[in-house]
C-alpha cells in the first residue's frame, strides 16, 4: 500500500518514539547487567575465589610408615614390607574382561577377589584404579611389567604391610595388626583421618595395639587438584609425616625362641625375668598362632581353627590366664609365717598325713605323712601339713599381705593385652564377692595356693623375682622407644628380713639340689649356676585318683618357679603347664631347660645337666636347633 | 506495495553495496565471535578442536551468508516475508514428528553437515513477517482489536509448538521479542498493560497448578525454578550448575585468572562450559574486565541496530532493524542473566559466542537483512 509522505513521517515518529523507550529500556537492564558482573566479581570476589579453591584442592594423607619393633639384642620381631598390587583402571583398559582374561594368564587370580573388583569398578568413576590381585609375588609383578604392552590399564603398585618374620614365636608379646574395624573406630571420639584410609592396619592386641599411637607416626599430607568428577590432575604440594617410634621390647629372641620349641605342643606357658631391672626375657603361651594371618583379615577356617583348639592358641596364658598357684605358693605362706613371728624356721611340726579341723579332714599329698618337718624339710618336700599349720597361726590377712608384697593378686603394668590381676583372697573379698564368712578351711586350703588363690604366671616370676632379691622388683616389656631407655619401676627393698630370705633361699635350693627334693631330678650340676625351685601341682578337680586315668582337661596343672643362680639370683623363671600332671615330673624339667638356656644365653653344655639325662636332652637339643634351622629357613623364604 | 518509497536511483547498486555496509557492526560481530574462537579455545583446554575450529568455519560461512543477504535487495526480502514464517512453521511441525530428541525435547533436524533447529530459524521469521504485517496495515488501524488479534495468533501459533518440545527458553524470547515488535509498531499501552496483568495472574496459575493434574509446567522446569530461587537448596543436584557458574564468575575478581587458567571450567565445575555457560569461562579468566567488554561490545551492536533503525525511513526496514535487534538483546539479556543468577536457567546460548551452528547461522542471516535495509534505506 502506498504511503502519503504524512503517514511516512507519522510512522517515523511513531518508531522513534517507541524505539527510544524501548533503547532506553534495554540499555538500563544491560546496566542491571553490568552492576550484577560487578556485584559478584568486585565485591564477592575473595568469598568465591575461595569457594574456588576449596573445590579444586583436595587434600590427601600419606599414610607413615609404621615403628617396628624389635627384641632386646636386635633382632626384627614386627617389619613393614613392601606388598605388591595389581590393579585395574577401567578407563585405559578398554575391553576389561579381556584384559583381565590376559592378566589371568601371567598370574594366578582369586576368582573373589577378582569379581569383588569387577563390582568396585561398577561403581566408581572408570578413571578410579581397582586392586584385582593383592599380595602378589615379586616375580609375577615383573611378569606383568614385561607384558605391560599387552595389559593396558594395568598397573603394580607398591604398599607398606606389615610382616612379623619369626611367626608364632612373638605373636602373643608383640601382638598383631589388621584392618580397621568399627570397634577401632568406637575406641576415639573423633577418630584419625588416617584411619579412614582403606586397608590401612592398627594394632588389635599385644604391644601392637597398646602402643599404637606412638607406632602409627604422624601421616604426611599432600595437596592434589581434582577436576569436577574427582580425577586427580596434578599435585601441588606434600608435606611429609613422620614415621612411627621404633620400640625395642626387653626380650630375648634367641631365648623366646628356644622356649617355644621346649614348650612344644604343650598348653604351656612360661615368663623368664632378668633381675637387674626386671626385664622380661621371655614371656611365652603354647601354642601359639600366627600373626600374619590376622595382617589383612583373618579367614573364617582360620579363625575357627583356633577357635575350636582346646589348647587355646589365641590366648596369652602369661598374662590373661590365671591358675591355682599350687604349693609354689608355699614361699608365701613360710614368708608370712617368718614376718608375723609365729614360727621360727627350725620349729617342727608333725605331719600324720592328714590334720583335722573342726569336722573337716586335710590331705597331705603324702597320705602316709611326713613325721617332723621344719620349714626346709617342708619346703624340699612340699609337706602340706605343715603350712596347714602355719595357716592356723598367722591367719589369712597376713598370708594376703605377704602375697600382694610379693606382688601376687595385682595386675602388673606391662604393654600386653588382657593382663589379669589374679586373686589373692581375704575376709574382705570373700565378703564382699561371695557374701559369704571367710572360713577356716579357705585359709587352710589358701595356705597350699589352692582354693581361691589365682595367679598368673607372670605374676609368680614376679613373686620369685621378689623373693630372690629382697626388693619389690616390677616388670618391664619395653627397653627403648626411638631409642630412648624406658624407665625401670620398682626394686626398692621390701623390708623383709634378710635371714628369713636366706632361709627360704636355702629350701628352694634343696628343693632342686637336696636327693629328697621334689625338683632333685631336674637340678642343674654346673657348680656357678644351680637354681633353688618350688613345684606346684594344682588341681583342676578335688578328687584322688591318677592323673593318667582321667581326660586331658581333668588332669592337674604343672607348675613350677625358680631363680639362679641361687646364691647370686640373676633370673627368675615362672612355668605352668596346663594339665600336666604333676609339678616335679611335668615343669621343672622344663623350668630347668629354661633356666640353663637363660643363665648360658644360648645352648649350654652337657655337662651341666645331670649324667642321666644327658642323652635325652642331647636328642632334645638336636631336634630342636634342627627346628630352629628350618623356622630360620622359612623365615628367609618369607622375607 | 511501498517500495514506491524508495528513491531507486539514489540506492547503491552492484559492488557498490559493499562500500555501503554497516561496516563497524561487521566489525563488532567479528569482534564478539572472537571472543567466542578465544573462549572456546580455553575450554577445550588449548585446543581448536573439538569447538573452535568448527565454530570459525561457521562464521566464515555466516559472514558469506550474510554478504549474500545484504546484497540482495529489502523489498525483496520484505515480499519473502510470509513464505519465510510459513516455511519455519512448517518445519516446526516437521520436527514434531521427524525431529532428533536431544536433552529430553524434539529440537532439531539432521541435515547431515549441520542440525538445523526450525525453532532458531523462527525467532528471525517471526520477526519479519510481523514487520511486514504492521508496514501493510495502514497506521490508523495498529490498534483495533482485530488487528491486533491477529499477530498475537502470529506469535502464539509458533510459541505453541516450540512449547511441546518442549523449549521454554526460545518460548518466551519469541512471545518477548514478538510483543515488544508490537510495541515498536504502535499497539496502543492499554493492551500491554492488560498482558503484564494476565501475565501475572498466568505465573499465580502456574504456581497454583503444582502437584494438581492440570500442572501446567513440567517437573524439571519447576525444580528449575525452585533451584533459582534457591540454589542452596539442592548443591549437588540441580542448584550445583548456579552455584558453580556463580563461583566461576566471582573467582575471576578484576582481572581474571588468566587465559586458560580458569580452574572452574578446566577442571569441569562449570557445566555446558562451551554453550550455555561460556560467559561464566570468559569471567573467570578474564574478570570484570572481560566480562564487562563483552556486555559492552553487545550493547554496541544493539545502539547500531538502533541508530540504523532510527536513519531509516521505510517502515518495514525500521521494525525489522528493531526487532532484530531485540532478538539479539533478549538472547545475551536472558543468557547473562541466566549465568549470573538473576533468571532460571532456561537453555538460551550466548549469541555469537556460545558453540552451535543454528543460533550463528540464523543471527548472521538476521544482521544481513540489517545489512540489506541499511544499504537499500530511502536517501
Amino acid at each position: 500500500m502506498r504511503r502519503t509522505p504524512k503517514e511516512t513521517a507519522e510512522s517515523a515518529t511513531r518508531i522513534t518514539r517507541r524505539a527510544l523507550m524501548l533503547g532506553g529500556a534495554q540499555l538500563a537492564f544491560a546496566s542491571v547487567l553490568g552492576l550484577r558482573m560487578r556485584h559478584l566479581q568486585v565485591d564477592q570476589a575473595d568469598e568465591f575465589r575461595l569457594l574456588a579453591e576449596e573445590n579444586r584442592v583436595n587434600i590427601r594423607l600419606i599414610p607413615p610408615s609404621r615403628g617396628r619393633i624389635f627384641d632386646r639384642n636386635g633382632t626384627i620381631i614386627a617389619d613393614n614390607e613392601p606388598t605388591y598390587r595389581i590393579t585395574v583402571t577401567r578407563e585405559d583398559a578398554g575391553d576389561v574382561e579381556q584384559v583381565i582374561a590376559r592378566l589371568g594368564q601371567l598370574v594366578e587370580l582369586d576368582g573373589d577377589d577378582l569379581n569383588r573388583a569387577l563390582t568396585e569398578m561398577k561403581r566408581t568413576p572408570p578413571f578410579i584404579p581397582v586392586a584385582v590381585a593383592d599380595r602378589v609375588a615379586w616375580e609375577d609383578i615383573s611378569r606383568v611389567a614385561v607384558n605391560a604392552p599387552a595389559l593396558p590399564g594395568v598397573t603394580t603398585e607398591v604398599g607398606l604391610s606389615r610382616v612379623y618374620p619369626h611367626a608364632e614365636t612373638f605373636a602373643h608379646v608383640a601382638g598383631y595388626v589388621g584392618p580397621v574395624s568399627e570397634r577401632d573406630l568406637a575406641r576415639y571420639e573423633d577418630p584419625p583421618p588416617l584411619l579412614r584410609i582403606p586397608r590401612f592396619q592398627v594394632g588389635k592386641v599385644g604391644v601392637e595395639s597398646k602402643f599404637e599411637e606412638m607406632l602409627r607416626g604422624e601421616p604426611g599430607t599432600k595437596r592434589v587438584e581434582v577436576n569436577a568428577v574427582g580425577r586427580v590432575m596434578r599435585e601441588l604440594d606434600r608435606r611429609e609425616g613422620e614415621p612411627g617410634a621404633d620400640i625395642q621390647l626387653t626380650i630375648d629372641g634367641g631365648l623366646q625362641d628356644y622356649i617355644k620349641a621346649r614348650l612344644g605342643p604343650e598348653s604351656a606357658s612360661a615368663v623368664v625375668m632378668d633381675l637387674e631391672k626386671g626385664d622380661l626375657l621371655a614371656i611365652a603361651s603354647s601354642p601359639s598362632f600366627d600373626p600374619n594371618k590376622f595382617v589383612r583379615g583373618i579367614s573364617v577356617p582360620d579363625f575357627a581353627g583356633y577357635r575350636d583348639n582346646d589348647h587355646r592358641p589365641l590366648a596369652s596364658k602369661t598374662v590373661q590366664d590365671a591358675y591355682p598357684p599350687g604349693s609354689t605358693f608355699k614361699m608365701v605362706t613360710a614368708l608370712a609365717a617368718l614376718e608375723a613371728g609365729v614360727i621360727t624356721p627350725d620349729e617342727t611340726v608333725w605331719c600324720p598325713g592328714h590334720m583335722e579341723i573342726g569336722t573337716r579332714r586335710f590331705h597331705c599329698w603324702k597320705r602316709v605323712g611326713h613325721g617332723h618337718m621344719n620349714l626346709e624339710e617342708s619346703l624340699r618336700e612340699s609337706c602340706d601339713v605343715y603350712y596347714y599349720d602355719l595357716a592356723l597361726k598367722v591367719g589369712i590377712e597376713r598370708i594376703a599381705e605377704m602375697g600382694r608384697r610379693l606382688g601376687l593378686g595385682v595386675a602388673h603394668d606391662i604393654e600386653m593385652s588382657a593382663v589379669t590381676a589374679g586373686l589373692m583372697p581375704d575376709k574382705d573379698w570373700k565378703r564382699r564377692e561371695r557374701g559369704q564368712e571367710w572360713r577356716i578351711g579357705d585359709s587352710v586350703n589358701a595356705s597350699i595356693g589352692q582354693g581361691f588363690v589365682l595367679t598368673s604366671p607372670l605374676q609368680l616370676a614376679v613373686m620369685t623375682a621378689r623373693i630372690a632379691t629382697g626388693r619389690s622388683i616390677e616388670p618391664r616389656l619395653v627397653k627403648t622407644i626411638n631409642g630412648v631407655e624406658t624407665p625401670t619401676r620398682g626394686g626398692a627393698d621390701l623390708g623383709l628380713s634378710p635371714g628369713h630370705l636366706k632361709r627360704i633361699h636355702r629350701a628352694m635350693y634343696a628343693v632342686s639340689n637336696d636327693r629328697r627334693g621334689t625338683a632333685y631330678r631336674s637340678r642343674i650340676l654346673a657348680e656357678d649356676m644351680r637354681m633353688a625351685g618350688k613345684t606346684g601341682t594344682a588341681q583342676v578337680l578335688n578328687r584322688v585318683v591318677r592323673n593318667e586315668d582321667v581326660p586331658w582337661e581333668e588332669r592337674d596343672h604343672a607348675l613350677f618357679v625358680d631363680f639362679a643362680p641361687w646364691d647370686a639370683p640373676r633370673i627368675a623363671v615362672s612355668i605352668v603347664v596346663e594339665h600336666g600332671g604333676g609339678g616335679s615330673a611335668a615343669a621343672a624339667p622344663i623350668g630347668r631347660d629354661i633356666t640353663l638356656q637363660a643363665l648360658y644365653g644360648g645352648t649350654p653344655p652337657l655337662d651341666a645337666y645331670p649324667a642321666a639325662d644327658r642323652s635325652r636332652i642331647e636328642a632334645l637339643q638336636e631336634r630342636l636347633e634342627r627346628e630352629r634351622q628350618e623356622r630360620e629357613a622359612q623365615a628367609r623364604s618369607r622375607a | 506495495m511501498s517500495y514506491l518509497e524508495y528513491n531507486v536511483k539514489t540506492v547503491p547498486s552492484g559492488w557498490r553495496k559493499a562500500l555501503h555496509l554497516n561496516w563497524p557492526l561487521v566489525l563488532l560481530l567479528t569482534a564478539v565471535a572472537g571472543v567466542g574462537f578465544l573462549m572456546l579455545y580455553s575450554v577445550a583446554g588449548g585446543s581448536f578442536s573439538p569447538w573452535a575450529e568448527p565454530q570459525m568455519k561457521r562464521f566464515a560461512l555466516g559472514l558469506a551468508v550474510m554478504f549474500i543477504v545484504a546484497m540482495v535487495p529489502i523489498w525483496f526480502w520484505r515480499s519473502m516475508s510470509l513464505v519465510a514464517y510459513l516455511g519455519a512453521l512448517f518445519l516446526l511441525v516437521l520436527v514434531e514428528f521427524f525431529g532428533t530428541i536431544g536433552m529430553g525435547a524434539q529440537r532439531w533436524i539432521d541435515l547431515g553437515f549441520m542440525r538445523l533447529q526450525p525453532s532458531e530459524l523462527m525467532k528471525i521469521t517471526l520477526v519479519m513477517f510481523l514487520a511486514a504485517y504492521y508496514d501493510w496495515l495502514p497506521l490508523n488501524k495498529t490498534s483495533r482489536p482485530l488487528w491486533v488479534l491477529l499477530p498475537v495468533l502470529i506469535i502464539l501459533l509458533p510459541t505453541a509448538l516450540v512449547l511441546t518440545q518442549p523449549d521454554l527458553g526460545t518460548a518466551i524470547l519469541l512471545v518477548t521479542g514478538g510483543g515488544l515488535l508490537m510495541f515498536l509498531a504502535g499497539v496502543h499501552w492499554a493492551y500491554f498493560g492488560t498482558v503484564i496483568a494476565a501475565g501475572a495472574g498466568g505465573i499465580w496459575l502456574v504456581f497454583e497448578s503444582r502437584g494438581t493434574d492440570w500442572q501446567l509446567l513440567k517437573d524439571y522446569q519447576f525444580r528449575r525454578i525452585d533451584t533459582f530461587l534457591d540454589p542452596s537448596s539442592d548443591p549437588l543436584g540441580a542448584g550445583y550448575h548456579i552455584t558453580q557458574a556463580k563461583i566461576a564468575m566471582g573467582s575471576g575478581g578484576w582481572t581474571g585468572r588468566g587465559f586458560m587458567q580458569g580452574t572452574q571450567s578446566r577442571l569441569n565445575f562449570l557445566p555446558e562450559k562451551h554453550t550455555d555457560f561460556i560467559f561464566n569461562t570468559l569471567a573467570e579468566e578474564f574478570g570484570f574486565i572481560g566480562g564487562f567488554s563483552l556486555l559492552l561490545l553487545y550493547v554496541l551492536v544493539l545502539v547500531f541496530c538502533i541508530v540504523s533503525a532510527l536513519q531509516n525511513r521505510d517502515r518495514f526496514s525500521s521494525l525489522l532493524i528493531l526487532g532484530i535487534g531485540l532478538t539479539f538483546f533478549l538472547y545475551f539479556a536472558v543468557n547473562m542473566s541466566m549465568v549470573m543468577g538473576l533468571a532460571p536457567v532456561v537453555g538460551v546460548p550466548l549469541p555469537m559466542v556460545s558453540y552451535g551452528g543454528s543460533a550463528m547461522l540464523v543471527l548472521m542471516v538476521a544482521f544481513g537483512l540489517v545489512q540489506s535495509a541499511h544499504i537499500h534505506r530511502p536517501r
